[in-house]
């Protein structure tokens, strides 16, 4: 589904990404895990689109299509939503009308007949039931006045209403307390399916004692420095990033 | 920049759709102001004496005023003695006494602004009276409004028909000492609406004027008269437009509103004139006077504006809370781009018991536009218990233009209480952005949060009026579902 060959990328001249080489098929939970400053969040922009990132070098092919030749709303409406690590509060726009709206722009793109409020409303409580919201939250402005947790939670509802085949998480977990994290991390849980895929960004290990991935991924100083199961998650907790530091200089 | 910020910025730069020019023949004043100009305009509109020396009072005094400079807006003078005051298509004979006698090119021209005045394509449940240029040139259902006793008809014919209703009102809001702008109305005004609904009916329909300037280097000077009757109910739209041109064209109305015991006058203006071009040449100076009187016990006067157009926009619809338990409320979206200035407010002046005021001012600003809220809030020391709630929100589109707010507060007793909340915001990239991964497109986006901010004050429009304002800010209804 997702292949990134030799990403090189960087921020107003500095290079953030050296060489990344990831790929992900259908059905699978990889997790990139990394220091602060590896380049996680850049990776994630990057997927996503945000403007400001310089590609030098390598290509992300999405279902075998260039994907950074992609604007933004398009790689949405293709299937690739981003769980922002801090969600945007947009004030005076209704979330229920948000969210219809980005539902619809996606049907519209599969081809698919727009719902109308009705049928909108009845498939949104549906999901809310998943994240546990409460009704009212439909009423608010998107994400304004929301907490922290709020916050987290709004996107993975998002994403459950959207349905994406590429969800990329990042860095979810932070800000969250025990409860909200179990929540959150259900959540996603009940959303994999066979033919989507899910990239969880993380700085912790804690979210992947909930959401348990096929692959983990150390991301260190802008290059994948080793790749494995869970249980080098649960070493990497133990040992710390300088572990990886260490035994960085011997090639993999 | 980015391609996000050039968007924003682009939003608002549609073309203007009404700036075409209708070739009629007109009669036309000579250039410039002086007693025999205002004589001329009298007689031309062959006005009973009190008018007369109504109007050459106010050019007397006018002559002793100076334009005022305080508003935050700027703009090279104007020189009074170039401007034409009166402008009028030339009459077919004595002029028309029914729509059918209306010269086919005006009726055309109103066609094309989406207002048809013919019988059978007229606009369902709205009277309109259209005047253009100094002249109304036709008012619709005025039988069917004649049945309920209400009055709807041009200035002119009001002061035919219905002189002692035009001498007890007219200056008694906005007198002709007022203010500069107000004095030289009431020396020039040519036409304009006039309206009366009598005690308790409610006016079945939405009542409308339509302001056209179309000859060149006029000015438009007209004056609007509301009395609504003890416990009647009227609900009044207003919607302007110009032809493009390099100059600068004035526009100084005044609107006066009365209403007696448990009346009710809801003002909508949606204003559209020309505002100039990217460069800022040309458009419409917009300096309006408008107040309304809450004369009677629980009355009430609401004024709803959506000010898109002019180069400068200069007016703060008002309302005087007399009427003890009388209300007041002022709604506006204002919006300045490319290089329009806009300065504009209100004032609540707190007179009765338990009066109640409601500002919700909404300024968007683009381009180098730059869009000031200047408003006063004034509760007597006889307004016991009274309330006022102000709420002044500024949107700022790109990085070139401004946003300003002069509230103005006077508490005179200690029964009362004021609140005023004031927010300035920016649509950001990463608002943008965000909804971008949701797959809305940036213009998308850009209407989603621009109406988003303006919801409050549209949803205070009449059906026909909202969705015009959406469509002139470029944006899609929102808030039909949740």
């Amino acid at each position: 589904m997702l292949e990134i060959r030799n990403l090189h990328a960087g921020v107003e001249g500095r290079d953030i990404l050296k060489g990344v080489d990831l790929t992900i098929n259908a059905g699978e939970v990889h997790a990139v895990m990394g220091p602060n400053g590896s380049g996680k969040s850049t990776l994630a922009a990057i997927l996503a689109g945000r403007e400001g990132y310089d590609v030098r070098q390598g290509e992300v092919l999405y279902n075998g299509v260039d994907l950074l030749e992609m604007d933004p709303e398009e790689r949405a409406r293709e299937g690739v939503f981003l769980a922002f690590q801090y969600p945007v509060e947009i004030p005076g726009v209704n979330s229920t009308y948000f969210l219809k709206a980005a539902l619809n722009e996606i049907r519209k793109h599969k081809g698919l007949p727009e719902l109308d409020a009705m049928e909108f409303l009845s498939l949104v409580k549906e999901k809310m039931k998943i994240l546990e919201l409460r009704e009212d939250f439909l009423k608010r402005p998107v994400n304004a006045g929301f907490s922290g947790g709020e916050k987290k939670r709004n996107e993975i509802f998002q994403m459950a209403v959207l349905e994406p085949k590429l969800a990329i998480l990042d860095e979810t977990d932070s800000g969250l307390d025990i409860d909200a994290l179990k929540t959150v991390a259900e959540g996603v849980n009940r959303l994999k399916k066979p033919d989507n895929a899910q990239l969880i960004i993380t700085h912790y290990q804690r979210l992947l004692n909930y959401i348990v991935p096929d692959v983990v991924h150390v991301l260190f100083d802008g290059r994948i420095v080793r790749s494995g199961t869970r249980e080098l998650a649960l070493e990497l907790e133990e040992k710390g990033y300088d572990w990886i530091v260490k035994h960085e200089a011997v090639p993999a | 920049m980015s391609t996000a910020t050039e968007t924003i910025e682009g939003f608002v730069k549609q073309e203007y759709k009404y700036g075409f020019y209708t070739d009629v023949e007109a009669d036309s004043a000579p250039p410039g102001l002086n007693e025999d100009i205002v004589r001329l305009i009298s007689r031309k509109k062959n006005e009973p004496e009190f008018l007369l020396e109504w109007r050459l009072k106010a050019f007397r005094h006018w002559q002793t005023m100076t334009e005022p400079h305080w508003p935050k807006v700027k703009y090279p003078p104007i020189d009074f003695q170039k401007i034409c005051y009166y402008s009028a298509p030339k009459k077919r004979g004595d002029g028309p006494k029914s729509l059918d006698e209306v010269d086919p090119k005006l009726l055309e021209t109103y066609e094309k602004l989406g207002i048809p005045l013919r019988e059978r394509e007229r606009l369902a449940g709205v009277a309109v009276d259209a005047v253009f240029d100094s002249v109304s040139v036709g008012t619709t259902f005025k039988e069917t409004l004649a049945a309920k006793g209400i009055i709807f008809c041009s200035f002119s014919e009001a002061v035919h028909e219905h002189p002692e209703l035009v001498r007890k009102y007219l200056g008694t809001v906005v007198p002709y000492t007022d203010n500069f702008y107000a004095s030289l109305n009431s020396a020039v005004f040519s036409d304009g609406s006039f309206c009366y609904i009598p005690k308790g009916v409610r006016c079945p329909m939405e009542l409308s004027t339509y302001f056209r300037i179309n000859a060149a280097n006029t000015g438009q000077f007209e004056r609007t008269l509301i009395i609504a009757d003890e416990g009647s109910h009227v609900s009044y739209l207003e919607g302007c437009t110009a032809p493009m041109r390099d100059e600068n064209q004035l526009h100084a109305a005044v609107v006066e509103l009365i209403s007696l015991d448990r009346a009710e006058i809801k003002y909508s203006t949606v204003q559209n004139w020309y505002p100039g071009d990217e460069q800022g040449r040309g458009g419409i100076f917009n300096f309006v006077t408008k107040r309304g009187v809450c004369k009677g016990r629980n009355s009430k006067i609401s004024w709803t504006q959506v000010e898109t157009g002019s180069a400068i926009t200069w007016k703060y619809p008002s309302v005087i809370l007399q009427g003890d338990n009388s209300a007041g409320e002022f709604y506006s979206v204002a919006l300045t781009n490319n290089y329009q200035q806009a300065d504009t407010g209100t004032k609540m002046i707190h007179i009765g018991k338990n009066t109640r005021s409601t500002i919700v001012s909404k300024g968007i600003s683009a381009g180098h536009g730059q869009n000031s809220y200047r408003g006063l809030v004034k509760i007597q020391k006889s307004a016991e218990n009274s309330r006022n709630f102000s709420q002044c929100d500024s949107l700022l589109l790109g990085d070139k233009c401004g946003a300003h707010t002069f509230p103005y507060i006077e508490v005179k007793n200690t029964t009362s209480s004021v609140e005023h909340e004031a927010t300035t915001s920016k649509i950001g990239e990463d608002q943008i952005f965000y909804c971008n991964q949701r797959g809305l497109a940036t213009q998308d986006a850009v209407n989603l949060i621009v109406n988003g901010f303006c919801k409050e004050v549209f949803k205070e429009l009449p059906m026909e009026f909202a969705v015009e304002a959406q469509k002139l800010l470029g944006v899609s209804l929102e808030g039909s579902v949740g």
